[in-house]
């Protein structure tokens, strides 16, 4: 699915990433740790186009698409959420879904602005289709809310229906647990679990260990900017050299 | 949906029995002005309000929409309708090509490069002269007319002037409830987010850039042969920022507050006709405690007081 080939990034004389080449399993969830610094938010940003790699290659379906813009890469399949949560804030709950429409709509300046028939039809058509996202993650009723106003949990489902609205391949999670209580985070792994259900492979970046462990099939660990070991979750646990990297030496 | 056709409608009334009170052409002549600032406010809205992109050389757009339509008409005896589209889809040409390079700069950077589009653009009415007979002005603009029917008065310039400003009203309320509009907004908000869900943000920016310099230079057609006479003080750097006062202060990202901007901001300078050389610092002043004060702009600050008014009232009662 998603093939990171000898990705390097450095920002002036520092080195975010440094040689990074692993696979993300069609169908899989895989978790990306690591320690704070490692380069993992980095990494997703590379991934989706918001920095160009300074080298390497990143590969959607063994096609290259390491030149692409984001807007690209979302209308391929490759999709992501933010660690911060970019909520288009002044919009309501239902519009921000419907943005994620965009790319399943063609509407432009000019049928909009003259009301066309096929325009209408396609406006109800995304209104539809944006209000079962909303029901899938399970935030339906609050649909006509102002996003900028709601709490961090509801955000953060709002954020993923959003994403979802684009039907992508791939989609990548930037620390979803982050700010979630335990019950949110346990609505959230059944959540990603149900994602990977409709055929969508999942790529995260976590630091909540019982969640990575419990909903992960593969893992990936990285350590300032560098690969550290990968793995099933079972052989991570075990992987003295993650320890230390987490826990210091002796 | 229901309540914004009303709304429209009811717009529409206003509009058509705004003239009937006044017997002498004075008042009517100012309605035609706020007309033709609400259409130049709608396009900056769009922009500004709505794709969160800073212009400060609107003017260009209306001047050249001006100039382009009177020297068709004049020096090249062209049909003045004709021209007015052809000198439209043109600016609109223009715009999307300087858009390109220009909507690339963020803030401080997009505001000084638009406002060199709108010096520049000054400067060539000012030096031009065989074209557009320089800082003297031009003269001898046609009127516009239909058949026989001429828009040589100023209650006939007024409902030509305000059918074109409603239309624009209608098909900018459309398009910012719509996909593009939805675009638009979530660029403003968040563009990194929008970018991520598909938008090209890139090119919706240097459409609705070109979508707002096509209504200015519309209202600058309209302008040349409501005036029959244009000179380069009409386009300069101050037309701008008056421009974006009534953008601010009538609301940002709101369609009707481009109306209540034009309204006030072209009704208050008639008004207050003493005080005219110290206006600018009255401009000043004014978009200074507006942001302050009600940063929603009138279209948010009026309902907010009426609602905080209100208890007060039936408390009394």
């Amino acid at each position: 699915m998603l093939e990171l080939s000898g990705i390097g990034k450095r920002f002036g004389g520092l080195t975010a990433l440094e040689e990074i080449s692993f696979r993300v399993a069609k169908g899989s969830i895989t978790g990306i740790i690591g320690p704070n610094g490692a380069g993992k938010t980095t990494l997703f940003n590379v991934a989706t186009g918001i920095y160009p790699p300074s080298r390497g290659a990143v590969l959607l379906d063994g096609k290259d698409i390491s030149a692409l813009p984001p807007e690209r890469r979302a209308r391929l399949g490759l999709v992501r959420t933010f660690q911060n949560i970019e909520l288009f804030g002044k919009m309501t709950v239902l519009e921000n879904v419907m943005v994620g429409l965009h790319t399943q709509s063609s509407s432009g300046f000019f049928s909009c602005a003259f009301r066309m028939p096929w325009q209408k039809s396609e406006e109800r058509r995304v209104r539809d289709k944006a209000k079962e996202w909303l029901a899938f993650a399970g935030i339906a009723e609050i649909e006509g809310v102002e996003a900028g106003t709601l709490s961090f949990g509801k955000g953060r489902l709002l954020e993923i229906a959003r994403a979802m609205a684009l039907e992508p391949k791939l989609l990548l999670m930037d620390e979803p647990a982050a700010g979630l209580n335990s019950s949110e985070t346990a609505e959230l792994a059944e959540l990603i679990k149900r994602i990977r259900d409709l055929g969508v492979t999942v790529a995260l970046v976590e630091h909540d260990m019982d969640l990575v462990m419990d909903i992960c099939d593969a893992l990936v660990v990285l350590n300032l900017g560098t690969m550290l070991a990968q793995g099933t979750p079972r052989e991570i646990q075990d992987n003295q050299a993650v320890v230390t990297a987490y826990l210091g030496e002796e | 949906m229901k309540s914004d056709k009303l709304k429209f409608i009811l717009l529409c009334l206003v509009v058509l029995a705004a003239p009937l009170p006044f017997s002498q052409g004075y008042l009517t002549s100012v309605l035609v002005f706020v007309g033709i600032n609400t259409m130049l406010a709608l396009g900056l809205n769009l922009l500004l309000g709505y794709a969160g992109q800073i212009s400060l050389g609107q003017a260009a757009f209306f001047g050249l929409g001006a100039y382009g339509s009177a020297v068709l008409t004049t020096r090249f005896a062209m049909n003045p309708w004709l021209a007015m589209v052809l000198v439209a889809l043109c600016v609109a040409a223009f715009a999307f090509a300087v858009g390109f390079p220009v909507l690339r700069l963020k803030g401080h950077y997009l505001a000084m490069a638009t406002l060199g589009v709108g010096v520049i653009a000054h400067i060539a009415f000012n030096e031009t002269v065989d074209l557009t007979g320089g800082p003297s002005g031009l003269s001898g603009i046609p009127n516009l007319s239909v058949g026989g029917f001429s828009f040589d008065s100023d209650l006939k310039n007024y409902y030509l002037v305000w059918g074109f400003a409603l239309a624009a009203i209608l098909l900018c309320l459309n398009l910012v409830n719509s996909r593009v509009g939805r675009g638009l907004r979530a660029i403003h908000d968040s563009e990194v987010a929008a970018r991520v869900m598909g938008v090209n943000a890139r090119l919706m920016k240097v459409q609705v850039f070109a979508l707002s310099a096509l209504i200015s230079a519309l209202a600058g057609s309209l302008y040349c042969h409501v005036m029959t006479f244009i000179s380069p003080t009409s386009f300069g750097f101050n037309v701008s920022i008056e421009l974006l006062t009534m953008v601010v202060i009538g609301g940002l990202g709101s369609v009707y507050g481009s109306l209540l901007g034009a309204l006030l901001l072209t009704l208050l300078p008639e008004m207050l006709r003493a005080f005219q050389d110290y206006d600018i610092i009255f401009y000043g002043l004014l978009l200074v405690s507006m942001t302050i004060y009600v940063p929603g702009g009138l279209v948010r600050g009026i309902p907010a007081l009426y609602r905080r008014l209100m208890p007060a009232r039936s408390g009394h009662a």
